[in-house]
């Protein structure tokens, strides 16, 4: 499959993104525990930055999105099939999500949210006291991983591409986006001095980056073991070996275009290293080395999200990249 | 409403008969031709007359060469070649080696036994439970509850081509010009066309084809004369395992004489005991030869 831009682009700020508000939520729920701590007030500002951030991946993701449409005028569309459609039901969860993030962000600037239910009594606005409240750190929770959910299984439910239509794909895509997010709330504590959570948060780093690795180098595993038998696009196979001697055009049409692309696979091997090493290990041996030397942190954060980006970018190119559409063995592909 | 309708009664589509197309491309022409016009259309293409003409067609006729074991096989064929290219020596030296005999007596070129060449026309198979429509966000792909065909509402479409990549048999294609999905409507404003002549209202791809490899009809109805074909032919679907059910069914070859065997002398016609004049006399030797 074509690996477009606007695509990979979208699926990665927007998955990191998502990751984020997952750990923004997360981080409202821990909140009570944190009133005691004399960095509850950075706590806040904290989940306010990564509220903010998460807000600005999303939306530069889904405007990304937004460039791949034929007709992009007609996006609003695209929420109405939930039924039946895994992208429509992204396109609602993504924007549902906009709602407790919204509500949570403005408690944070408006001081309604801060060290937990304690705190929230004392605002006389009740919309305040809601939107501070735990449950608006839940639903984002959940419905930022909803949206990750749907997100990936657009891909997993496509049967004719087998490097899609399995069980490592929903997996990677929820562990890539909190793994990502986790590198992104790294860099805020970083850029703000706080570390409240940074041990803990570093843990979970290196426990998200090896989760990720063990993920796609079975996914990797999976692709390259020749699965079973291709179909018989033709059902000439009966006849014989069918061989394709002529094709329907002289030139490259949208189908060959967009699901027979080739540029580059024979580099897939180099670029699954390049993956595992710098968008995987890298992160982790700067999260090392911010545990051992925490005065490191700060730049180390900067590389770490700059490797693991860069390295969860490539690995988004080689999902499409690698990734075979039945319908090429009508061309005369030998696997689909 | 890209949920699917019930199981529908009628199921219009087509039945492709492989062992007589010839691969002219009648079809698809005819196919482009109707469609730019027709309700559906325009089907415009970028760059029609240059270099590297692109466009979308709902038709698309491939040519494939069948090395056969089953049909026609005499015993002699042997196991069939797989594997890498060979160059043309390569292959003429392998046929006086393999047991790949020339089935045409006495020719320098390596043809194998039972291989055959068959031309492969490839459309929507209007899907009973088609996949491009469910994925569609927006609504716009559909499938009709009174007919069963797949359409796609061009004025609803977002052109996010998810259908296109959920289709095995590569039935949609993107109109970069347009902006939208579009695909075979089984001419819909043909079948249903009271403008038209009765027998004028089929598919444009039926109409033009002349060899009469294409037929259709309603395979919902067990004794509609497409249903009796694919009955007496054994028509089959394609890509049965991926569970979308395609309506359209393709007629396989039918099994092919073995030519290395020599032919049956069916009639022969008794010699020309009549003397003739020397003209005459030359003329019949030289079409005996």
């Amino acid at each position: 499959m074509r690996p477009t831009f606007s695509i990979i682009f979208f699926t990665v700020a927007s998955g990191a993104g998502y990751g984020l508000w997952i750990l923004s939520g997360w981080l409202s729920l821990l909140a009570p525990r944190l009133a005691d701590d004399r960095n509850a007030w950075a706590a806040t500002d904290l989940v306010g930055a990564a509220l903010c951030a998460g807000f600005l991946l999303v939306s530069a993701g889904l405007f990304s999105s937004l460039a791949h449409l034929g007709q992009p005028q007609r996006a609003w569309r695209a929420l109405s099939q939930w039924r039946s459609s895994w992208l429509s039901r992204e396109g609602v969860a993504a924007l549902l999500c906009y709602i407790p993030a919204g509500a949570m962000l403005l408690a944070c600037t408006l001081g309604g949210w801060a060290t937990g239910d304690a705190i929230d009594t004392r605002s006389s606005n009740w919309l305040l006291r809601m939107a501070g409240s735990r449950g608006a750190g839940g639903i984002l929770l959940l419905l930022a991983i909803v949206t990750l959910f749907c997100t990936a299984n657009i891909y997993a439910s496509l049967k004719p591409i087998r490097a899609w239509h399995n069980r490592f794909v929903v997996p990677a895509y929820l562990v890539l986006g909190i793994y990502s997010g986790a590198l992104w709330l790294w860099l805020l504590i970083g850029m703000m001095q706080a570390s409240t959570t940074s041990s803990s948060l570093l843990i979970g780093i290196c426990a998200a980056a090896l989760a990720a690795g063990v993920l796609k180098l079975a996914y990797w595993q999976f692709l390259d073991k020749p699965g079973a038998a291709a179909p018989d696009a033709t059902g000439l196979g009966a006849l014989g070996t069918v061989r394709s001697v002529e094709q329907p055009h002289t030139e490259e049409n949208y189908l060959t275009h967009e699901m027979g692309f080739r540029l580059a696979r024979k580099h897939a091997h180099k670029l699954r290293a390049l993956v595992l090493a710098f968008g995987f290990g890298m992160p982790t041996l700067l999260a090392v080395l911010a545990l051992a030397l925490p005065s490191a942190g700060a730049w180390a954060s900067w590389l770490a999200v700059l490797f693991g980006m860069g390295g969860i970018f490539i690995e988004r190119w080689l999902f499409f990249a690698e990734a075979k559409h039945a319908v090429m063995l009508f061309y005369g592909a030998r696997s689909g | 409403m890209t949920t699917l309708p019930p199981p529908t009664a009628r199921k219009l589509g087509l039945v492709i008969d492989l062992d007589i197309c010839v691969g002219c491309h009648a079809c698809a022409v005819a196919c482009k031709e109707w469609n730019d016009g027709g309700s559906f259309g325009p089907l415009p293409d970028s760059d029609p007359y240059g270099a590297e003409p692109d466009g979308v067609w709902f038709n698309r006729i491939h040519s494939y060469e069948v090395q056969g074991f089953g049909i026609g096989d005499s015993g002699i064929a042997g196991k069939p070649r797989v594997g890498k290219r060979e160059s043309g020596i390569e292959k003429a030296g392998a046929a006086h080696k393999s047991p790949c005999a020339s089935s045409i007596p006495h020719s320098p070129l390596p043809i194998p036994v039972a291989t055959q060449t068959v031309h492969f026309p490839r459309s929507c198979l209007h899907c009973e439970t088609p996949a491009c429509v469910t994925v569609c966000p927006t609504g716009a792909s559909y499938k009709r509850a009174e007919d069963g065909i797949v359409l796609v509402d061009e004025d609803k479409c977002i052109g996010c081509q998810l259908c296109a990549w959920a289709c095995p048999y590569g039935a949609r294609e993107f109109s970069a010009k347009r902006g939208v999905m579009q695909k075979c409507t089984l001419c819909v404003d043909r079948i249903y066309n009271e403008t038209l002549e009765p027998a004028d209202r089929q598919p444009a791809c039926v109409k033009a084809c002349p060899t009469r490899a294409r037929h259709f009809g309603d395979l919902g109805d067990e004794n509609s004369n497409v249903s009796k074909l694919v009955a007496e032919r054994g028509g089959y679907a394609l890509m049965p395992e991926l569970g979308y059910q395609p309506v359209n069914r393709y007629l396989p070859p039918r099994p092919r004489r073995d030519a290395s065997q020599p032919k049956p002398t069916s009639h022969p016609e008794p010699p020309d005991e009549m003397p003739m004049p020397p003209l005459l006399r030359w003329i019949d030797r030289v079409l005996s030869r």
